[in-house]
């Protein structure tokens, strides 16, 4: 808007000369030019103006809009949708379309912040001092702290001292130098990202099903489902664009269930809202799936040949329902754990697909698996026998009826009954249904097992690897899904390859890691091929068959080293300095105060961000400073806050929520000393190897040797992007040949391979695949094989063997995929094969030859990386809490276990009990509701940087608390007053939302009231509000360390923190 | 200019923005999900001003209402009890924006010719021209156009006149994730709308209707058509908008005789209250 004041004799001169009056007095058409102005004929849109456009992804949630870029004089003048892409179509969510404010706001970070031990103030420093202190800083601590062998004298060559956190806002090479210079180089353990607290249960809940822990479907292929349930999600709000294709769906007829605690903005599109009480989603999938077997609508032909359902199970494995301590057979009272014997199929060992492949036995692991290559896993396909997982289920599941479901979740039964049809009416050979979850089946104690019994429904109904059905896992960050694959995770090396662990004895030298960690039948047979070519890109010719190709300079783990045993770890002083990657852990983390109190021991902090966060100005702002228990005077933490740059100011790529490996161009430098995370990378560890260059020491071996060569692209000092991509996909070595797919990956250190399943993201020198851009058009397959890189190898629904029949055929005309073509004897169809291209459906192991690897798995076995080529309905290893998903309430709830009355929660649940940390007894009279947390579609995450940013800010304004009119009559309040909302860890005041969106529910005979507080706000930026996470605990998932911030019990009264309840 | 201009989605589907067609917004609200990202895409495109308040405590909706800064208001009506006759808890929300009334009481009321009818068969408040003299801010039945504090001058919604000149839709149609608001010439726009409703109704959601389309609620007073118009599933008052928005011109007649009815319908009330004083 043009805003400029002018003289009144040139406002008189000029509104004379454009007043239309006279014009149109002579005649003029009023819709013609006549009265129109000089501004309005000279009028052209400012697009025109730019010098350049530019194509990045939008850096929020893990959906990967493409965004063009408009620059002029080498300033952004618009940001915009990018049309031609798949996956938005031109459009953006209210945070993507605030993209050009975010980019030039006028608070964003320009200059290192420096705050020294027990100042009182910010500082600004120079970029170069910054990076120099940094770097003697992380010598110095990483020297006094290593830790070479254990009293036992296994080797671990590690550090506990310094940590890092942050990775899912960033780019997979990004994270890859990250992992690759603190794991590989300096031996860091504590290496972690917001995909622990945000999906990490994702990864055993969909690979312990199907193989591989992420989405099977892509976004797009939404809008062929006739039937999607959304369920822990709030897919509408959280995943706007993605949302788009739920709405494509719907409007050709697609039914649409949103089961939530809340009516969200999801409910208001949905044809069913199912409400529920929170945690309790297990319980209602165990009855769907005790409707569909009870009342046979499951998929029988899908069913019988592609899972494990016939599957004959060691006949001393007992369910929950059927033994009276409400336990799984193999209970260890004594380790409080499982011993995992009893869950295995009769006569195998069968090691999970998951990353941590071994499994502690009593034998030989590795002689146990080699049976696989003995013969097939016994089956019944008559499913009689008592011990098939059939059986199994149905008494697994029996106690989950309709009455149940309703008595236990609060959802009404016929509501309930109405969903299980629906699901089931959609599915089968000419229809399919989706599943689209997030967070919501994330954080609980029992979350890996809630994704699990999504899965499990999704088996029965045979809605896997066909068009239109899958389970669509939508993550929150942009690149989340990368930075789980190329993990800052701690128990992760690329690709979901195990970490070693100094625990595991096997795991000593690098013939028996290998020797345990091979899976002897299907995909992951070629594991030390991935494995020895990770270590040759991470130390080059420094490695070979003499030094175990460099083993033993792995960091070995000695423990839980996530991100909530991380925070114990600092409060404990063990950790003393701390990268923090673009994670605002105050606001984001479980147990702010926690945190903030682990925070304020450390010695330094490292703190790379676009705009000043709450984990930077905890010493100045934070609630230890507000609630009188630390002054900053007191608080010796030594803090760098120094200015990120966001996609687009940076190239690179990020893989959003179905595997899509996008990149984004650098189209602007951004602003001051901002710099990228590959730019900070790069040059600390060119800083550290330069102060290891002369030693000597063993220990400083891995950093001396670690390959580190990548050309330096301007003078700003930005390295290639592309040249880690060229890595991270993989070449020859040492001719560095780019290679076309991870089938030519070897184990005698002849190729050098980053992260495996992205091998072929740069088949060619030149060609990087993840810059490709051509969607299909409007007559196109639509599945866009020409528009970025999906790993593995382009294919974009997993498991796609499944979309055909076991003969080879489609099961319908309507959801074709890809088929057998028997003349060319190979597969054919529309998206890039997931399966052997030249195995024929009729294709059986010779079982005689002892088959290894592929050649055990048959021609009509669609789940390749499975050691039976069969997603698992039952898993026999890999989780902790189970081979079935079953419902136990959340640590913190109102009530006992009405399916299991001897075992309120999972056993095995992590609870991390502290002074710190207590935790709410059950039915706890003192914290009485139900409080959830969750996201608002108006913000990013922990608020950086929509709440700096005034045009999103303005969009919900201030912290809030959503509690039902009920309630807020109990206690006396209105809307919008003010209100207290305390649990045993901390007390937070926030505005009241009295909204009948969230009703109460009937449990166990009484009214139990939810009450929702979003946890992005907190004290910086223009919306703020107190930190929900002030409220929440340190729980884990015992296969994930994932908190339970879904599902805690609290208290609430009205007023401020500050005003006393009357006596 | 030396770049290539992106391909739009008018131009992929070869439908070009011609000058002397009509165009408009047809905003279908059982397809909005209340993203607000219509709000955020016209502030950023034509860079308006953000206004920090408190929230408001109405439902989701923080922006309250159309104003010289805000051109995009996404409205929130909770009715989980379902009210108005609905079984199913509902949560209504829809995109309000000028409606580009045809013909438009605005510009009938702009003294100075500042408020005109673009070759798009828009109506645009010529900034160079308005002197602020605010006669269009009562005119307008819809509470849409408003007086700016800080320049003086009347602003509203342009339709992105500025985009149509270069060939695209307007930044709110472009970035909507569910095309809860779609653009495009007028009378396909009208034939889709009424396809759609149809729909609708055969899909038993007999409450969705037009409003503003010719012969329509909100299409009335003298107001031929309303060029950004709705599909509304309650009556428009829920949606804050006027069930029969007038004509300024038309208004004058009809209010006399309704302050003659309301004078009249005064008189017999008082003569009852006196008449049961008596009694």
């Amino acid at each position: 808007m043009t805003r400029a004041k002018q003289s009144p004799q040139r406002r008189l001169a000029h509104f004379l000369r454009n007043w239309s009056l006279p014009r149109q007095v002579r005649g003029a058409d009023h819709r013609s030019s006549a009265a129109r102005s000089e501004m309005s004929e000279a009028l052209r849109p400012r697009f025109e103006q730019a010098e350049m456009v530019g194509t990045s992804v939008c850096p929020f949630c893990a959906v990967g809009c493409s965004t063009r870029l408009y620059v002029r004089n080498g300033q952004l003048i618009n940001v915009e949708g990018n049309p031609d892409s798949p996956v938005n179509q031109g459009t953006l969510c209210p945070k993507g379309a605030a993209l050009l404010s975010v980019h030039t706001a006028p608070s964003r970070l320009k200059k290192v912040k420096y705050r020294a031990p027990f100042s009182t103030e910010w500082e600004e420093k120079p970029l170069d001092w910054a990076m120099d202190r940094i770097a003697a800083l992380t010598k110095k601590t990483r020297d006094e702290t290593f830790v070479r062998t254990l009293p036992d004298g296994t080797i671990v060559n590690h550090t506990l001292g310094v940590a890092s956190l942050g990775g899912a806002t960033l780019d997979n090479e990004e994270n890859y130098l990250i992992k690759k210079i603190f794991g590989g180089g300096l031996g860091m353990v504590w290496i972690e990202n917001q995909a622990r607290v945000c999906h990490s249960n994702s990864v055993p809940g969909l690979g312990a099903a199907y193989g591989r822990g992420a989405a099977t479907m892509a976004q797009w292929d939404l809008a062929n489902s006739d039937c999607i349930l959304v369920m822990g999600s709030n897919m509408a709000e959280a995943h706007p664009i993605a949302f788009r294709f739920v709405m494509q769906a719907k409007e050709r007829g697609a039914k649409l269930i949103h089961v939530d605690p809340r009516f969200t903005r999801t409910s208001a599109l949905a044809d069913i809202h199912a409400p529920i009480r929170t945690g309790t989603d297990i319980a209602f999938l165990g009855g769907i799936i005790r409707y569909l077997l009870e009342n046979d609508l499951w998929f029988r032909d899908y069913a019988l040949a592609y899972t494990n359902l016939a599957t004959i199970i060691e006949k001393d494995f007992r369910s929950p329902s059927e033994d009276p301590s409400n336990l799984f057979s193999g209970w260890n009272d004594r380790k409080k754990s499982y011993d995992q014997e009893s869950w295995q199929y009769v006569g195998f060992t069968i090691p999970s697909a998951l990353a941590e492949h071994y499994i502690d036995t009593a034998e030989s692991f590795s002689e146990l698996t080699s049976r696989l290559h003995d013969h097939p896993p016994r089956e019944d396909p008559t499913l009689q026998h008592p011990m098939c997982v059939y059986q199994i289920l149905r008494r697994h599941y029996a106690p989950y009826t309709p009455e149940m479901v309703e008595q236990v979740t609060g959802c009404p039964k016929e509501v309930f009954v109405s969903i299980a049809q629906a699901l089931a009416e959609n599915s089968g050979r000419e229809k399919t249904g989706a599943i689209c979850y997030a967070v919501g089946w994330n954080h609980h104690t029992t979350g890996v097992q809630m994704i699990r019994a999504g899965g499990l429904v999704q088996s029965l109904l045979g809605n896997i690897g066909r068009p239109g059905g899958g389970i669509l896992a939508l993550r929150g960050h942009c690149s989340i899904q990368g930075s789980t694959d190329i993990p800052t995770l701690y128990n992760m090396l690329p690709s979901y390859l195990p970490q070693p662990n100094a625990f595991k004895p096997q795991a000593r030298h690098y013939d028996q890691f290998l020797d345990d960690e091979t899976i002897p039948t299907g995909w992951w047979h070629n594991f030390p091929k991935y494995m020895t070519s990770l270590l040759r890109a991470w130390y080059g010719d420094a490695v070979g068959p003499q030094n175990e190709w460099g083993y033993q300079w792995l960091p070995k783990l000695v423990g839980d080293h996530s991100q909530l045993a991380m925070t114990l770890a600092m409060n404990d002083g063990l950790i003393k300095g701390l990268f923090l990657l673009g994670q605002n852990v105050v606001v984001g983390g479980s147990n702010s105060r926690m945190v903030q109190r682990g925070l304020a021991q450390l010695d330094w902090l490292v703190v790379r961000d676009t705009e000043t966060v709450e984990s930077a100005s905890f010493w100045q702002k934070g609630h230890l400073v507000r609630d009188g228990e630390m002054r900053p005077e007191e608080i010796g933490t030594e803090i760098f806050l120094m200015p990120a740059e966001l996609a687009g100011e940076k190239e690179g790529s990020f893989t959003n929520t179905h595997r899509l490996v996008q990149w984004h161009d650098k189209v602007i430098d951004g602003p001051g000393d901002s710099r990228s995370e590959l730019w900070f990378m790069y040059h600390l560890g060119q800083r550290l190897k330069a102060l290891y260059a002369d030693s000597s020491d063993e220990q400083d071996e891995p950093i001396r040797n670690l390959t580190l060569d990548y050309p330096i692209r301007n003078a700003r000092g930005d390295i290639e992007a592309e040249s880690v991509l060229r890595e991270i996909s993989g070449y020859t070595w040492p001719q560095r040949e780019q290679l076309s797919s991870f089938q030519a990956l070897k184990d005698d250190g002849s190729t050098a391979c980053g992260s495996w399943i992205y091998c072929g993201a740069f088949p060619e020198n030149d060609r990087n695949q993840t810059r490709r851009r051509n969607a299909d058009g409007p007559d196109g397959p639509g599945t866009h094989l020409d528009w970025a890189f999906a790993w593995p190898a382009n294919r974009r629904t997993l498991y796609n063997r499944a979309s055909a029949d076991p003969e080879g055929r489609p099961w319908s005309e309507a959801k074709r995929l890809i088929w057998w073509d028997g003349e060319e004897e190979s597969w054919d169809g529309n998206d890039a094969i997931d399966f052997p291209p030249d195995k024929a459906p009729n294709y059986r192991p010779d079982w005689s030859k002892k088959p290894e690897g592929m050649e055990a798995i048959r021609g009509d076995e669609p789940f390749i990386m499975m050691p039976d080529g069969r997603a698992h309905i039952y898993s026999p290893s890999g989780l902790k809490d189970g081979p079935l998903p079953t419902h136990y309430e959340p640590v913190e709830s109102p009530g006992g276990n009405l399916l299991y009355p001897e075992q309120r929660e999972n056993p095995v649940a992590k609870k991390f009990e502290r002074e710190i940390n207590p935790l709410h007894a059950p039915g706890d009279p003192a914290y009485p509701h139900v409080l959830t947390t969750y996201r608002l579609t108006e913000h990013h995450c922990a608020g950086t940087p929509t709440r700096a940013t005034p045009s999103t800010a303005e969009l919900q304004p201030e912290g809030f608390a959503e509690i039902p009119p009920q309630l807020a009559r109990e206690i006396g309040v209105s809307n919008l007053d003010w209100i207290t909302i305390a649990t045993a860890r901390g007390a937070v005041e926030t505005r009241a939302l009295v909204t009948e969106r969230l009703h109460p529910l009937r449990l166990d005979g009484r009214q139990v009231y939810q009450i929702g507080m979003p946890w992005h706000f907190g004290w910086e930026g223009e919306a703020t509000g107190d930190i929900a996470n002030m409220l929440t605990a340190a729980i884990g998932d015992p296969n994930t360390s994932m908190h339970e911030n879904k599902s805690l019990t609290c208290a609430i009264r009205a007023g401020r923190l500050t005003e006393r309840r009357p006596e | 200019m030396s770049f290539d201009l992106p391909r739009t989605r008018e131009s992929v589907q070869g439908d070009a923005i011609e000058p002397g067609r009509a165009y408009g917004f047809f905003t279908d609200t059982t397809l909005c999900i209340g993203c607000k990202a219509c709000e955020v895409a016209c502030k950023e495109w034509n860079q308006l001003p953000a206004e920090q308040e408190a929230m408001s405590g109405m439902s989701y909706d923080n922006t309250r209402e159309l104003s010289a800064t805000t051109w995009r208001h996404v409205a929130f009506v909770e009715q989980m009890d379902g009210a108005a006759g609905n079984a199913d808890p509902r949560w209504l929300m829809m995109s309000d924006v000028c409606k580009h009334c045809d013909p438009a009481p605005c510009l009938e009321a702009c003294p100075t010719g500042a408020i005109f009818r673009t070759e798009f068969d828009s109506v645009v408040v010529q900034q160079d021209v308005c002197n602020g003299c605010g006669y269009c801010v009562p005119a307008c039945p819809f509470g849409v156009v408003d007086v700016d504090e800080v320049d003086g001058k009347a602003h509203k919604c342009t339709l992105c006149y500025d985009r149509l000149k270069g060939g695209r839709e307007p930044a709110c149609a472009q970035v909507c994730p569910t095309d809860s608001i779609q653009f495009g010439p007028l009378d396909e726009l009208i034939d889709r709308a009424h396809e759609r409703t149809r729909a609708l109704h055969d899909r038993g959601e007999t409450d969705a209707y037009l409003y503003g389309v010719p012969d329509s609620p909100g299409a009335t007073g003298g107001i031929e058509k309303l060029n950004a118009f709705f599909l509304l599933c309650d009556r428009p008052e829920i949606y804050n908008l006027p069930a029969a928005p007038t004509l300024p011109s038309r208004r004058i007649a009809p209010a006399f005789g309704a302050s003659l009815a309301a004078f009249a319908g005064l008189a017999i009330a008082a003569a009852a209250l006196l008449g049961g004083g008596r009694r």
